[in-house]
């Protein structure tokens, strides 16, 4: 059995490394797909050829493209990304704040939601049927049907507007308390737990439900346990691996509600930075952006795929 | 790689059966919208472009029914000439990702070997990317345009529906019909045609509806970040990207078309909740 999960590990981990591989080649190409001569778009119109000439050099454009890939993966793996061609500015500079703003975010949310979530979902299972787990499918159907601005959007209007309890525009600047900065990120927050929410807790409703009518649970009724131990104790045991993994994608699919987010809430992050970058055609900032979106992704659906592998032994005897 | 996902789909099954009055308000829902994208056009009296206020944001009076958005033009007539470009696009993207999924898909189920195994890593790598930073590159290089907007929509769901539709096609093609039907020499064409095609439709069809909602929430976001449709074309992510700076000022502008955007949706999953719920190929927006 151990045997078996290791070679699954080393299986998955290795899956993973080759998808990225794949991932940094496409990023890559686009941003040798883009038209025009990037010396001459930095430098302007008036730049004189020799200037042009000189550039291309300071950024290794005279080389052929398949070193410049090697030499782009072996700078990220040491920090080193490349320079902006808008600010001109090393972009290792510029990250590390804005990751630290995004990642924020994204903890905050997941501590919010994620309890609020599973208990919402095991409400729902619990009262499968009634008129409250109609009524909160129905509510929560809707919410995962709505984009993230609307929701945003509404957030916006009631707690800023019109109540106005907090701001409409989250900057948060480096030296902001604790407070302040909770203050300024709890609408952004609030809006992307309500869109994660929704979805754990509908899987969640849906995974346990699903359990019903198995075999030990029938068993475990039969011996008079009640409703509540049935489904805390029996069920809820033997989801952990459906629901450790229900989580964990629903984390990695909180990428876009956090790209839009941060544009609407002005949240300094790294979306917010890669969203302006493509409206410039700062190419190398938008393949750095890319990279960390689509790593941190990769990294959570492999999270994802062996936290269900780890609490399913009929998939982890079968492991390719 | 997350084909675990795909466990909470049949359990879903058991859950929430929606009162009949749910899916005939979302089918009364869908013809408004669809009648409005058609005739609307040509029924009001101003359009879309047409500027009708000095200022912007005037509120809602009888020539104006909605008020007038940021440029002072008619809210009423933009809302309705933006339902047109969203429809629009997102059919069109969402009849492309069907058209290259369902195909392929089905190619890899009867034909297998090679062919399958490279689609199939094919696939995995796209759904290895979160769908809207695949976009904001493709944009980045290319440019923002409504032609970008379908082809990227398409492309970033074809992969999903390829999976779908060969995980369909697979169950199908170890059944005894279709084992007989290869047995019996038909060809490659009625098997696809005459056998498989029909038995997959009902399932397609659910798939088909639910992704044009997320077509359109897709393409919503990247209009909304200002990297869909460029002014003064707009849908309706670009409109509430446009009026958003009026809800400060207490202007309903950029509502409008977020309840657009969240009634399609919603009607378009309450309709699959209710008819296509027999194995939900519920996946992911993202």
């Amino acid at each position: 059995m151990r045997r078996g999960l290791g070679r699954l590990l080393a299986t998955r981990l290795l899956g993973a490394g080759a998808v990225l591989l794949t991932v940094s080649l496409l990023v890559f190409a686009g941003g040798e797909m883009l038209p025009g001569d990037v010396a001459q778009i930095m430098l302007g119109e008036g730049a004189s050829e020799a200037e042009v000439a000189q550039l291309r050099r300071q950024l290794n454009l005279d080389r052929p493209a398949p070193e410049r890939y090697l030499d782009w993966l072996g700078g990220m793996a040491q920090g080193d990304w490349g320079v902006s061609y808008t600010t001109k500015r090393p972009i290792g500079e510029i990250l590390p704040v804005r990751a630290r703003n995004t990642a924020l975010l994204t903890v905050l949310t997941v501590l919010v939601a994620v309890p609020v979530a599973l208990g919402l979902g095991v409400l729902m299972a619990l009262f499968a049927g009634t008129v409250f787990d109609r009524g909160l499918s129905v509510l929560l159907l809707g919410l995962s049907a709505m984009p993230e601005f609307l929701i945003a959007t509404a957030g916006v209007l009631v707690f800023a507007v019109r109540l106005q309890w907090l701001p409409a525009i989250s900057s948060v600047s480096p030296d902001a308390g604790l407070a302040d900065a909770a203050r300024a990120l709890a609408l952004p927050v609030l809006t992307l737990s309500l869109i994660i929410v929704a979805q754990i807790a509908r899987m969640t409703r849906a995974t346990l439900v699903g359990l019903a009518d198995r075999p030990f649970i029938e068993m475990a009724q039969l011996k008079g346990a009640s409703r509540l131990r049935v489904l805390l104790v029996h069920a809820l045991a033997n989801a952990i691996g459906p629901l450790a993994n229900i989580v964990t994608l629903n984390i990695a699919f909180l990428v876009s509600g956090v790209v839009v987010v941060e544009t609407i809430f002005a949240v300094p992050g790294l979306a917010q930075l890669m969203i302006n970058a493509v409206s410039n055609r700062d190419m190398p900032v938008v393949e750095a952006c890319a990279m960390i979106f689509c790593t941190t992704y990769v990294l959570l659906l492999l999270a994802a795929d062996l936290f269900g592998a780890a609490f399913n032994p009929r998939l982890r005897r079968s492991a390719r | 790689m997350s084909d675990l996902a795909a466990d909470a789909g049949p359990a879903q099954r058991l859950g929430s059966r929606l009162p009949p009055t749910a899916a005939l308000l979302s089918l009364a829902v869908l013809g408004f919208w669809i009648l409005a994208a058609l005739a609307g056009p040509a029924l009001l009296p101003h359009g879309p472009a047409d500027f009708v206020t000095d200022d912007g944001f005037a509120p809602a009076s009888a020539a104006h029914p909605l008020g007038t958005d940021y440029l002072g033009r008619d809210m009423l007539a933009r809302l309705v000439a933006a339902a047109r470009s969203t429809l629009a696009i997102s059919l069109l993207a969402t009849l492309g990702a069907h058209l290259i999924g369902d195909t392929l898909g089905i190619l890899a189920a009867l034909r297998g070997g090679v062919l399958d195994q490279v689609l199939s890593r094919v696939a995995e790598v796209m759904l290895s990317m979160p769908k809207l930073i695949v976009g904001l590159v493709v944009i980045a290089v290319v440019g923002p345009s409504a032609t970008v907007l379908v082809a990227v929509t398409a492309a970033v769901y074809a992969a999903t529906v390829f999976r779908i539709s060969r995980a369909i096609a697979l169950d199908l093609v170890a059944l005894d019909f279709i084992r007989a039907a290869r047995l019996r020499g038909e060809s490659m064409g009625w098997l696809i045609f005459g056998e498989l095609l029909p038995n997959m439709l009902p399932l397609l069809a659910a798939d088909f509806a639910l992704r044009m909602s997320f077509s359109i929430l897709f393409m919503s976001n990247l209009s909304f970040l200002g990297l869909g449709l460029q002014p003064p074309a707009a849908d309706w992510g670009g409109l509430v990207r446009e009026n958003l700076e009026g809800l400060a000022s207490g202007s309903p502008a950029a509502l409008y078309p977020t309840l657009a955007i969240g009634s399609v949706t919603i009607a378009l999953n309450l309709l699959v909740d209710r008819w296509g719920s027999t194995a939900r190929p519920r996946e992911a927006l993202h």
